[in-house]
């Protein structure tokens, strides 16, 4: 298959989802679970990406993403909360210090950039480190970024530690899909682009990389910079999807819940991380919440064990399981890919035809 | 006198959670030693001990409850290894930590659901939880206890790995993993054993923990953790002593930032600390240096 | 052929705490030559190599490439008192000149490793063209939008074009670490000659070969030589190979070079024979 005749398989599957979900919007109710669900995962799927550009893409091992997304979320809702809601919002500190709205394409790139500016500067000291060495940097700096947030002096600025609200929010579920779905193709188009490449040399091998003239520290930045950029990003469309943000939301757990989508996902691969993002916050959201009901009833059968915190024992069972037995996840490193179902159905069903394209899909 | 008697308060509390911190650090000390593993799991092992104690006190008397609690925890810090980091002792390192993270979330969420989470209260032990003064200053008698419990079994802990035949295994499996396996050590054994002692450590120490504290909550075990492990890596990864002397300091640091109205930050100084040693000096107080092959 | 100095090693010292691995070191490899470096195990030659290319920091001495100097140091401070090699020279103006390894292979010295390191999840192909990255004009945004388009098909056409002068390019798709040893051998020198190298640092190319594949690596080195105007400079213990294709030889024992000279000097030498052939005259 050309490269031309793939892209507009995309491009046309892509307009064919929008299309699809413009119509479900018109015919549901609003409150349905499956916009719920969408809008979460698609926000998710990105975060979930920048950390596989990161963990699976460079090798590097970093928990920062809770603290990043936090950045982001913080920078995007004290930049467009309205003026006039200004004095309810910060209530105990005269209304803050911040007396402008931006444009909402505005502050969600600010979010992005302000998660950038500190993640290059965060990186400066800790890229050097090793694995888990820098996996705990990055986690104490989440930490850190935590802590300064709810501090009562900044709040001026931050409002301490209380509620951030009254900031613009989204009602389509398109919404999240087209900033989610831009910032995941500019992430897949750096992948495939030369300094992709690199990064992937640096996983596979950080000193014959390094032998082949690629700048470990500048790329390493790079990744961490660009990646810190989209999670900030998420982070902004996370407060406009939940109305309220404070600090506290994003503690390590919920860096941990991304890891935890990118294994399931497969590291090393973009589809798998947006496929899990969704089967995930479905799962949680939506399909397992009967788990969380204690008067769930088949047919005249009690079932037991079923209360409140039983679907989340579940699904830790769940991820235990993927990673003792599945360790490739869903889709290892492979991609999900229009050419790669058409081979699918080639193989199956089209054993008779003669078979065009050649050995490279071999 | 004056001072003293407003600042020994904290001085005194510093120790005894430095004592704390040190009993859950030997077990990420001894583990990293040997299997290169952060073990995420370590402070949640450390809250479920909390929460085992909670429960059992409900139907037993706490003389039996003390010796079931800390083998309940000496088991499941046993079967943690053997189902969640043995399988994967092939894998590359980024596999087994997540396998850590992942038991991390189980625990957690295994304690939330039994809780309904909700702070459980967390039973007073009679004697340790009395009231004495010190230098006029009044506190709780597991205060003074902490400490030199915490430095007698350290001690028992060195004799242990010097003079003894596991220890001596543990020393070399912590030195070369591979050669040592080459050599007749049944690492399985004593990479068990690692957990065993580490988890017997934490339950002692959340033993001495939750009474200072009110209740038990599923995420109580994620900070002390995490300062456990920060003190490991301050001492110098691998070294029990390092860990002891880490994380007294760590203890100390945290409870006069605390001391000076400064709440929000002792958390984050933790960290602080953290960042500042790996990059001035990666191998802690007394890691050794290790160089990359070519 | 005018005789002009691609690389010089000067007075280099690699002292690892109490242990002396590479012990004075001097020599030269001028341009076209191919010159090796033999020894016996442990004599100190991979961490010569390591010091040549950045990868470790000298203890003393000093790296000239075609007449500039890229590495520079000399032991102070607590070193200094360590310090247990010969001839501790002082230095006038900068005391350290230490470039990252990817530095120097953008100079144009580039290198092999002794323990095959290819990218492992990457094809043949893939291997070679993210050695094109470092020759790149383009920055980020201009990959990422791809506007470097012309670029990027320049780097394809080039990797492919090394693929088929390699004779590899009937493995093009498959993984790095599929391939046969022998290829992967020769796989990791297209990839450094990727890097459009003028000097070339082969560590031990024919390790684990057999005598018909060494023979072929043999002709295979004099090759690129000719084809890419190379000077080479390898390490390597298959003494037909080595007496076969090199110019001149070094030989190192105990991390100090014991001689120097062509194939011919080198195999009379009573020195060398002493120290390193005659217990392994069979090889």
């Amino acid at each position: 298959m050309s490269t031309k005749k793939k892209t507009a398989w995309n491009v046309g599957l892509i307009a064919g989802l929008l299309i699809l979900l413009f119509l479900l919007e018109q015919v549901m109710p609003s409150s349905s679970m499956l916009f719920t669900v969408l809008k979460k995962g698609a926000i998710y799927a990105l975060v979930a990406v920048s950390m596989n550009l990161l963990n699976g893409f460079t090798g590097l091992f970093s928990l920062g993403q809770a603290g990043f997304m936090l950045l982001g979320a913080y920078t995007y809702a004290i930049l467009t909360i309205p003026v006039e809601a200004r004095n309810s919002v910060y209530q105990y500190f005269d209304g803050g210090i911040i007396q402008f709205a931006l444009p909402v394409p505005v502050a969600l790139v600010a979010g992005g950039i302000v998660a950038a500016i500190f993640a290059y500067l965060i990186g400066l000291p800790v890229l050097r480190l090793k694995s888990d060495y820098l996996a705990i940097a990055t986690l104490g700096f989440a930490e850190i970024i935590r802590a300064v947030f709810q501090w009562d002096k900044l709040g001026p600025i931050t409002n301490g530690s209380n509620l951030l609200r009254n900031f613009p929010s989204f009602r389509s579920v398109l919404f999240p899909f087209v900033v989610a779905g831009i910032c995941i193709a500019l992430i897949v188009m750096l992948i495939n682009s030369t300094y992709g490449r690199a990064f992937k040399a640096i996983r596979d091998d950080e000193i014959a990389a390094e032998a082949m003239g690629i700048n470990l520290a500048h790329h390493k930045r790079l990744a961490f910079v660009i990646s810190s950029f989209f999670a900030g990003v998420s982070g902004g469309l996370l407060a406009m999807y939940q109305t309220t943000i404070q600090a506290s939301m994003f503690k390590s757990a919920m860096t941990y819940e991304i890891l935890l989508i990118v294994v399931i996902g497969g590291i090393g691969s973009v589809t798998g991380s947006c496929i899990s993002s969704f089967l995930f916050i479905a799962c949680s959201e939506w399909w397992l919440r009967f788990l969380d009901n204690e008067n769930f009833y088949i047919g005249g059968f009690h079932v037991p064990l079923l209360r409140p915190g039983f679907r989340k024992v579940v699904f830790a069972i769940v991820i235990m399981v993927v990673v003792l037995f599945y360790r490739q996840g869903i889709m290892g490193t492979r991609e999900f890919s229009v050419e790669g179902i058409a081979n699918f159905f080639k193989r199956k069903f089209g054993g008779n035809k003669k078979k065009k394209g050649g050995a490279s899909h071999e | 006198m004056d001072w003293m008697s407003r600042n020994l308060p904290y001085l005194m509390a510093g120790i005894s959670v430095g004592g704390q911190y040190a009993l859950i650090a030997i077990g990420y000390t001894m583990v990293y030693g040997i299997l290169r593993l952060i073990n995420f799991a370590h402070g949640d092992i450390f809250m479920v001990a909390g929460l085992i104690m909670v429960y059992s006190t409900t139907v037993m008397p706490i003389y039996i409850a003390i010796p079931l609690m800390i083998l309940v925890t000496v088991i499941l810090g046993f079967l943690v290894e053997r189902v969640a980091y043995k399988p994967l002792r092939s894998a590359p390192r980024m596999s087994i930590m997540i396998s850590a993270i992942g038991v991390s979330y189980l625990l957690q969420n295994l304690a939330l659901y039994v809780t309904g989470g909700l702070s459980q209260q967390y039973p007073a032990i009679p004697w340790i939880n009395d009231t004495v003064t010190v230098f006029g200053a009044t506190t709780k008698r597991v205060t003074i206890i902490t400490p030199i419990l915490t430095i007698v079994l350290v001690l028992l802990l060195v004799t242990l790995i010097k003079k003894t035949k596991i220890g001596m295994a543990m020393r070399a499996a912590s030195r070369d993993f591979e050669t040592s396996q080459l050599m007749g050590i049944k690492i399985n054994s004593v990479i068990s054993f690692t957990f065993i002692i580490g988890t017997f450590l934490a339950a002692i120490g959340s033993l001495l923990f939750f009474t200072n504290y009110t209740g038990v909550t599923p995420t109580a075990g994620a900070m002390p953790g995490l300062k456990a492990f920060v003190a490991a890596v301050f001492g110098g990864i691998g070294s029990i002593p390092g860990a002891v002397i880490g994380a007294f300091i760590i203890g100390i640091c945290e409870n006069i930032i605390k001391g000076l109205g400064w709440t929000t930050f002792s958390d984050a100084f933790t960290f602080a600390l953290l960042i500042v040693i790996l990059i001035a000096k990666p191998t802690g107080l007394f890691g050794e240096k290790v160089t990359d092959k070519v | 052929m005018s005789k002009e100095n691609v690389l010089k090693v000067e007075n280099v010292t690699m002292q690892f705490g109490g242990v002396i691995a590479v012990d004075n070191m001097n020599l030269t490899v001028d341009k076209g030559e191919i010159v090796s470096l033999i020894g016996p195990n442990g004599a100190g030659k991979t961490t010569a190599f390591n010091v040549i290319t950045g990868v470790y920091a000298p203890t003393n001495g000093a790296v000239y490439y075609k007449e500039h100097k890229i590495i520079q140091n000399y032991p102070q401070g607590k070193m200094k008192k360590l310090y247990r090699g010969e001839n501790p020279m002082t230095y006038t103006g900068q005391h350290a000149i230490a470039p990252t390894p990817d530095k120097i292979t953008r100079l144009g010295i580039a290198r092999t490793f002794q323990n095959i390191r290819l990218f492992k999840s990457q094809t043949v192909f893939e291997n070679i063209l993210i050695a094109k990255h470092m020759l790149r004009t383009s920055n980020i945004f201009t990959a990422t939008f791809r506007l470097n388009g012309k670029e990027e098909a320049q780097m394809r056409r080039e990797s492919e074009e090394l693929l088929h002068l390699m004779e590899l390019d009937d493995v093009r798709d498959e993984l790095a670490t599929s391939l046969p040893y022998g290829k992967q051998r020769h796989l990791e020198i297209a990839r450094a000659l990727a890097t459009k190298p003028e000097l070339l640092l082969l560590d031990e190319p024919a390790a684990g070969m057999n005598p018909q594949e060494t023979l072929e690596l043999t002709q295979f080195i004099g090759r690129i030589r000719d084809e890419f105007g190379l000077t080479i400079f390898m390490i390597e213990h298959h003494m037909d190979l080595v007496m076969e294709i090199s110019d001149r030889i070094y030989v190192l024992d105990f991390g100090k070079p014991i001689a120097e000279g062509t194939p011919e000097e080198i195999r009379n030498n009573p020195r060398v024979i002493e120290a390193y052939l005659g217990g392994a005259q069979d090889e």
